[in-house]
Order: C-alpha cells, then structure tokens, then sequence
C-alpha cells in the first residue's frame, strides 16, 4: 500500500498547516506574490492567458470549463468596466475544499484574482463568500487589507500601472447563489436567482459588463501556474483534466478530510487508500461523487477515475469533489430522499421545471420508499427526471435528478422492490 | 424547399437556420421563437408576452437544439448560423407538457369559476397540447386572495408565477410593488413585506392584469352592485360612458378590435334599465374649458408650471407616492368621470328634482384605477359619494353578455340630455396626446381669437412614449410634452423635479397608449391592439360635427345656468380638488 503523502499532491493546498494564514510575509516567504508581480511587470495579457490555456486548467466549480478560454472571451468581450469574481459561495453538502483554502491560504486566491484581473483588464474584482463563512470572510477581509498595505492591491500594483482591487460580499444562505449568474444577481442586490444564459457572464456579467467568475480552488492553482508554467500543470492528471483535485470525504469513511490528488486517481484510491476504508466492520455500498446533485456509484465503480470525463461516461459528474461515502447498513433511497428533500428547499422557484419538479421528484421518492408507489410513478420519476435534467433553466434544476437517475441505473431493484401495482393508482 | 433569403444589408450578421426542415435565414441574434415564426411555425409560450422582455421561465417554449443536450427557451435563444432546430420532437413535446402538467397540479385551476374563463392562455396550452389527464397530483394549499384594494384581486392560488404582472409593474409602470417572494414551491408573486396590495404603493393601474395570462390577478367586480340598483324601483340609475369604451366594448363583445360602437353602447345600456344615459365626453369638454383657463391662468400670473394633467387617477396615485413633492404641479380639475359625479348629483339633481340620495351614479370606464378614484374622500363634493360604482368595458361586457344582449346587431342610439352633448376634443381624450390636443385648440382659439386652420396635432399623436411639441399662440410659445405609461411619466418627471424641463403644460395618461389601453379594457390589450383603438378614437372625432370643447353648446348653457365662469367659486367647489402626500413604503 502507498502512503498517502505519495498519493497526494498539494498545488492548491501548497501551504495549509505550513504558514500562517494571516501573515502576509509567511505567504511571500512561501513564494507568494512572485507569479502577479511577473504578470504584471514581465508578461502580457494575452501571454498569461495562454499560459493558462496551455496548462490545461478547467474550472474547479463542477462545470469544467475551460479557465483560459473563458478569460479570453472576457478579454475580447466589448464594454467596460470589467469584473472578476471569486465565486466562494460553497453550499455543495459534504463539500469544504474552498473553506480549507480560504482559511489555510487565502492570499493564494487573491493573487489568482489579481492575476485574471490582469489577463482580462479588470479593475475591480468581488469576492462572493458564503454567509455562513464567518471565519473565512474575516480572514479575506484582513489578507485583502494586507495585500492592499503591501501594494499587491490598488494602485500600481507591484510598481506598474495595473491597477486591481477587491470587495467582499456575503450571500444570505441560498444554494442558488452559487450558481454564477444568480451569484451576480445576488451581487447586485437583488434576488438571487438564475438568469437565462445567453447572454454569458463573460459578455454580459454583472451589471451587465464582461465578467468572470471563477471557483476558490481554480484560482488557487493560477499563481503555481504563471511560476512553474503550463508544460509542468499539463504532467499533472490527465491529458484532458489536466492538475489536482481537492476531494472532501465525508460519510461512512474512516478518515473524513480534505485530499488533494492528481486528476484522474481512483475512487477507490480516495476511499481505501486515503479514506482508511469503510469503518465499523461494514462494506462499501456507494459513494455519491460531487455533491447532492452528483452521481451514486456503486462498488462494481471503485475503479472509476475521478476526472471530468471518466465520471461523466459513467452518468457522474466531478462536481464539488465532494464524496459522500455510504456503508451497507444504509438505504440508498434514504440518501436519495435527503438530497431531494434539499432541493426541493433550494430550488429558487423562477422556472417551472425545477420550482415544480424538485418538489415531485422529492413527493415521489418518499412514496416510493415508503411502499406506497405502483409502476406508473416509478415511471413518472424516471421521465420526469429525464426531462428536468434537458429542461431546468440552470443547474441547479438540471443536476438535482442526478442522484435520482444514477441510482435507477445502479440500484434499480431498490426502487423495484418497494413498488406495487397494488399501491395506490395514481399520482404524486 | 429553398431558404427564404432576405438581401444581406451590409452590417447585419445574418444566419442561416433549419427549424423543423424549413431553412430560414435572419439576422444573428433573432431569437429561436421569432424566426420560427417567419417559417409559419407558432411555438407554444406562456411567460412570453409580446410587448415584454422575453424571460425563458416556464419553459413552455423549450425546443432540441442539434448537439445540445440541453433543450433552450425558444423566446430568449438566440439563432446561430447553421444551427438545427426541431420545435416537435417527442422529446420536446414530453417536457412542454410535463411544464403544462405540473403548473396545472399546483393550486386552483377550475376553469368554470375563473374571471378568465374560455380567454386564459393557460387553458388554450393545455387544449392545444392535448393534455386530458395529469400524471400529477393536483396539490393545493389554501391561500386567502388579496381583496384589500378596491380596484383590483390577487389570488395566489391561480397564479403560474409565469411573472409577466411582475414586468410590467416594475418595469412598464415602475410602480414596483408586485415582486416574486418566498422560493421554491413556496414562491408567491405578491406586494413586499407581507403586505396587501392596498397597503403599498400600487396605483390601481390594472396593467397587471392585462398581462396576466390566468385568472390570477383581476378586477374587482362591482356588476352585482350594479345589477341590484337597476332592480331597485327607488333609484334613479344613471351611467356615464367614458371616451374609451366606445372602442373597446364591441372588441370585449366579440367584434373586430377598434370598432366604433357609441350608438350600440346607447342602446345597450338603456336595455339594462339604466334611466338615462349620458357620456363622460360632456364633462371631458368641461375639463378641457377649466384646465384651459387654469394653464392660462398660471401661464398670465406666475403659477406653478408646468403645469400637469390630472385626469387620470392611476397617474394621480403614482405621483402621489413618488413624486409628493411636485404635487403643485397637478391641475386641480377634477378627472371628467369626477366632474361628472358632482354634477349629476348637484345640478342635475336640483334641474330634475331628484334627491340626490335616490341618484345611483354608475360609470363605464376603461380603468380599474377609476374604482379607486370613485371613493377618495375628496370626491363627495354632493355631499354622497358622486359616482356610486365605476364598471370596466370588461365587466359591462359581462353583463352585456349575461343579459344575452345580442350586441353587435344593437340599433344605434343618441345618449340623453344634458350630458350627451360633446365634442370630438372630448373622445380624443382617450387616446395618449388627446387631452394636450383637445386642450390646445381650445386655448389656441381663447388666446387668439382667431379660428385654428388645422384641428390635427400631430406631434402629440402616436404612442411614441415621450412626445413635444411647441405652440405659437400670438407670439407666446407654449412647451408642451405628453407621456403615456408610468415609466415615461417617471423619466418626464425626473427632469421637472430638477426644474429645467422647460415645459409649460404636460399631459400623463398612467397607461400605455392611453385609456384605449386601461387596465379594464379587453384581453387581450397588446402594443397592436392599443393602436388599433387609437386609430378609431381619433376617427370618431373625426367624425363627429363639433370638435373642439369651447363649441359644445351644452357647457356653454351649463355656465350659464350654474356654474358661471370658469373657475369661479361653483367650478372651485365641484369640479376641483386637492392630493395628498402618500408614502412609498
């Protein structure tokens, strides 16, 4: 067996528990700042977008974008000012990588920003922290100050006429918000829910400039990068998915924490190796990848590789990185009941499908676990699932039956076994 | 079949598309609904209302999109070229009706009980898509309607939250008191804090309910009140009609949109018993001579100007809570349907000999604002509140139908006397401009003293939202300017709070297009249907022999016998009046 410290490899958690993170001159001692100072006095926007292009970087708040491509569209995109947003809203369930960044490293993600701020012309930039963050939000508050003090924000940072600085704002506890474009809604003072897309944030962000917004964990990695360049991020992970990911265990796991790991390493890496196994003498029933709106998978999956693309041939997706382990002793129905139950409560009640949806898929997944159910709402779950995911206005709407159609696919004699044709005759 | 091609102007991006195996091409940006429409294809929407920035919300309009996994709201998805759309794949009829399914499973959705009944948009999507049973479960938890204002309800529970009410009054009135609220399945359109719409600051405009594609928000009803009247042997029943209706009555009546029905209107109302029936136009004249010599009044001794038209209470309300501190700016004249009231009740009242307690004053507005207006303390100059209970076209079209008044093959009839005289500087007041014109020939021909060679003024036409014009009395110039709609009115409004508008006399109807367009006029009322409606308002004044107000001969014996003079101590009694400041929150 590998020990972990072979198996982990820390880019974006390159300094928790080695610094304080409330000392700037720990972070600059550590090498911090070096990668905005080269961007700003040695390199071009256009160089430092390709840079990122070139390492590969996808974004780390469960779509995958492509970082680089979307600087660039910002980049190009008419209209001025520009923004860039540091999206800090974490509300996945189970998913704490951001909190650890932004409490063991926060700097880190403030020279992400300065550094996109540079590459794609901005000169103010907001830092979206989840209400809940108390912590965090006043230790970014501080790093902010102290980057300020140190001339690493503001005005002619690091001695050129680049000029970025950063406001903190909090949301009031919506999931949604961190969705990107209710994330901006909620920036500009009003509800925070979805909007429709296009227009896309890079063309039409907040208050309707060209923004960017992009994760905790993405702009994490955006420093290591400009120092080490692209060639030595692309060696990490997979061709596709290039660099690390930090995943959060949590859940039937011996060891619950925060694991940082190339691309592409195995779930069953994640849960044997580095989680310790399955505690208390029971065996591995699923692990829920991603978040309440990730996919169930099952044993006979231990070997599936956690990247963007193995996990999505597998119906999963990466999302927040998050892993839900859950032993045998559990029902797979309670969990997906759990996370129906939650967005039902989360759905931000603007589109149809999901205000409505989340609220029957939750309806019909507790009739079914509780034996109540025939075949005809077993088959409406199913297509009323199928539908929601093509249909729902965001993503919050479109994932939300993820772990609903990953378990009829996996655990289908689950649901079978609870549904009578002798239930009730109709309905949800 | 070959693209339909449009000539390439030379910076216009154009795109080519296939919608359903019919190749269009259009400009880059059109939207999936639009160019689907220009190949005969009519894709089913709900939160889409033409005159309203398209949302893409209840995705009753989603279509496949070649090499997306994602099916996309036709009204908001922009066209791209080459791109491969099909409106009538399985997979999107499955997920427009599961839409429909699950928007009819919430709340109360009885059709037969329904204001609107056989013209929801909801129930022709659930017919057109063929929907005859729902997979869901009809879930309905009770919610109280909101029935504090006295123009217009809310009930939550036939509300699809489709939020086009919400568009309009941010947006096209800029009242903003209607927003969504709660979330999830929880989410209620509904005014702030908790509380009823009589407590905010609505102006009773009704625009609300003109976009509502259900019966979710609506008129209060008062043809019960009214019916009950006309069956009491004690009352004398009177109606006034306002300039509006005549153009829209027969439109609510199944008759093609802008059909001018003032004879039939006559003859209708006299069949349901009222005793006479007179016509708000007659008042609508005497606004015109008192407003004229108010503006000439603050024009010769310093007053305040400009001065603003105050005939229309949604208007009123709005500046009342927004603008408290231009209120000196308002014209003092009561509104026509006000001037009206007092009269029937006072002067009329004493020439017949009846009690004015007997008189039961009904009016035939194209406002739900008016039923508001109808019962502000101010408005009982008669010592009685002067107009009893005010009916949209709507709900006298109701009646008319209850009745089983065949109405388009109705006779033609004259209204009663005294106040069936009028001009045609009377009807034009339904119209945006019609007020500024009918009150500029008058004050042309009192200043001057020369006859006008052109009644038409055609800058104050039309429903561009902000219209100016100048006018050359004697080498005096007037400035004037019209608004229409409450969000004009607002930008208008900004620039005489910072008092260097310039202008001398501004006229501001609350709604779009006028009061063609008021809130209880026909459904639908669309940008197309409003023009339709203005276009007959100004050929019924056309048409009619006297056009201009100082003409009528009837308020000129109505000075004569009572009021005197122009803004004389009668006139200032009942046919003035005062606002008063309201709060925003």
């Amino acid at each position: 067996m590998t020990s972990s410290a072979q198996i982990e490899k820390r880019i974006v958690l390159r300094n928790y528990g080695k610094i304080d993170p409330n000392s700037i001159d720990d972070y600059v001692k550590a090498g911090g700042y070096s990668a905005l100072k080269r961007a700003v006095t040695q390199m071009q926007p256009a160089e430092i977008i390709k840079t990122v292009k070139d390492s590969g970087l996808r974004g780390r708040g469960g779509a995958g974008f492509p970082t680089g491509l979307k600087w660039e569209f910002a980049a190009k995109a008419q209209g001025s000012p520009k923004y860039i947003i540091c999206n800090a809203d974490e509300g996945e369930p189970g998913t704490y990588k951001d909190r650890l960044i932004l409490e063991g490293d926060p700097h880190s993600v403030i020279e992400g920003m300065a550094i996109a701020a540079r590459a794609i012309g901005a000169s103010k930039g907001f830092f979206y922290i989840r209400g809940e963050y108390v912590k965090p939000i006043e230790m970014v508050k501080k790093a902010i100050e102290q980057a300020r003090a140190a001339g690493f924000l503001g005005k002619r940072i690091a001695g050129s006429d680049f000029e970025f600085d950063i406001e903190v704002r909090s949301g009031a506890g919506a999931y949604v918000c961190g969705e990107e474009t209710a994330l901006m809604e909620s920036i500009e003072g009003k509800r925070g829910e979805s909007r429709v897309k296009p227009p896309y944030p890079t063309d039409e962000g907040l208050w309707g400039k060209p923004t960017v917004i992009n994760n905790v964990e993405t702009l994490a990695n955006i420093a290591p990068i400009i120092e080490n360049g692209a060639e030595w991020f692309r060696a990490i992970g997979t061709p596709k998915c290039t660099g690390t990911k930090v995943f959060t265990l949590s859940g039937d796991v011996v060891n619950k924490g925060a694991f940082e790991v190339p691309m592409g390493t195995t779930l069953r890496t994640l849960v044997f190796e580095l989680g310790g196994g399955i505690p208390n003498g029971k065996e591995f029933l699923m692990a829920q990848v991603g978040g309440s709106a990730g996919g169930c998978l099952p044993a006979s999956l231990l070997d599936v590789r956690l990247d963007l693309e193995s996990l999505r041939e597998v119906d999963g997706s990466l999302g927040s990185g998050a892993l839900l382990i859950v032993d045998d002793s559990r029902s797979v129905l309670d969990v997906v009941r759990s996370c129906m139950k939650f967005f039902e409560h989360e759905s931000c009640g603007k589109c149809t499908l999901c205000r409505e949806g989340t609220a029957r898929l939750a309806r019909l997944v507790d009739k079914i676990a509780e034996g109540q159910a025939n075949t005809e709402d077993l088959k409406l779950l199913e297509r009323l699932s199928r539908i929601m995911e093509r249909t729902c206005l965001c993503g919050l709407g479109q994932a939300a039956p993820k772990p609903i159609l990953t378990t009829l696919k996996y655990f289908k004699d689950e649901y079978l076994i609870r549904v009578s044709d002798q239930a009730t005759p109709k309905g949800a | 079949m070959s693209a339909v091609q449009l000539k390439p102007e030379p910076e216009v991006a154009l795109a080519t598309v296939t919608i359903d195996g019919q190749k269009v091409t259009v400009e880059e940006g059109t939207t999936i609904l639009e160019a689907a429409k220009r190949v005969g294809i009519t894709i089913p929407t709900l939160c889409y209302h033409p005159d309203l920035p398209p949302q893409g919300i209840c995705r009753v309009c989603v279509v496949e999109i070649e090499g997306s996994f994602l099916l996309q709201a036709a009204c908001t998805y922009p066209v791209r070229d080459g791109m491969v759309v099909k409106t009538n794949s399985p997979l999107v009829r499955e997920a427009r009706r599961m839409a429909v399914e699950l928007m009819l499973a919430r709340g109360d959705h009885n059709c037969p009980t329904c204001s609107r009944n056989q013209k929801c948009e909801l129930q022709k999507l659930a017919e057109s898509l063929g929907i005859r049973e729902n997979r869901f479960e009809v879930v309905r938890v009770p919610q109280p309607k909101d029935t504090s204002s006295p123009s217009i309800v809310r009930d939550p529970e036939k509300c699809i939250l489709c939020r086009r009410c919400v568009a309009v009054c941010q947006e096209v009135q800029t009242a903003g008191v209607l927003f969504p609220t709660g979330r999830g399945v929880h989410t209620e359109i509904a005014p702030p804090l908790g509380r009823d719409l009589a407590e905010v600051a609505c102006v009773n405009c009704g625009q609300c309910i003109l976009a509502c594609p259900v019966g979710a928000i609506y008129e209060k009803d008062d043809t019960d009140k009214v019916w009950e009247a006309l069956a009491d042997p004690t009352k004398h029943v009177i109606v006034q009609t306002a300039p509006a209706v005549r153009v829209s009555l027969g439109e609510e009546l199944g008759m093609p949109t802008g059909s001018i029905t003032t004879g039939k209107l006559v003859s209708a109302l006299r069949r349901m018993g009222f005793d006479k029936v007179f016509d708000t136009d007659f008042t609508a004249d005497l606004t015109i001579i008192e407003e004229g010599h108010e503006l000439l009044h603050r024009l010769k001794t310093g007053g305040t100007l400009p001065m603003v038209t105050s005939c229309s209470p949604g208007w009123i309300k709005f500046i009342e809570h927004n603008f408290p501190e231009l209120l000196d700016h308002l014209s003092t004249c009561k509104s026509p349907q006000q001037m009206f009231g007092a009269l029937a009740k006072t002067y009329y009242a004493k020439k017949t000999g009846i009690d004015p307690k007997d008189i039961f004053s009904v009016s035939i507005m194209p406002c739900t604002a008016k039923k508001f207006e109808c019962t502000r303390e101010e408005m009982r100059a008669s010592e009685y509140q002067d107009v009893d209970v005010v009916l949209t076209t709507r709900e006298l079209g109701r009646m008319i139908r209850e009745m089983g008044l065949d109405f388009p093959s109705l006779p033609d009839s004259e209204y009663d006397d005294p106040f069936g005289i009028s001009t045609g500087a009377g009807v034009i007041f339904g119209a945006t401009g019609g007020v500024m014109e009918a009150a500029l020939r008058t004050v042309y021909e009192v200043v001057t003293g020369k006859e006008l060679p052109s009644l038409d003024f055609h800058p104050v036409r039309g429903l561009e939202g902000i219209k100016e014009a100048e006018v050359d009395l004697d080498g005096t110039k007037v400035k004037v300017a019209v608004a229409h709609g409450l969000s004009n009115a607002r930008a208008l409004m900004e620039r005489v709070k910072k008092g260097d508008s310039g202008y001398h006399f501004i006229e501001v109807m609350c709604c779009p297009g006028g009061c063609i367009g008021g809130g209880g006029q026909p459904i639908p009322t669309t940008l197309e249907t409003r023009r339709k409606r203005v276009e007959s308002i100004y050929q019924a004044d056309k048409e009619l022999p006297l056009r201009k107000s100082h003409d009528n001969p009837a308020i000129k014996k109505l000075y004569e016998d009572f009021l005197k003079e122009p803004l004389g101590e009668m006139s200032h009694e009942l046919l003035h009046t005062h606002y008063v400041r309201r709060p925003l929150v």
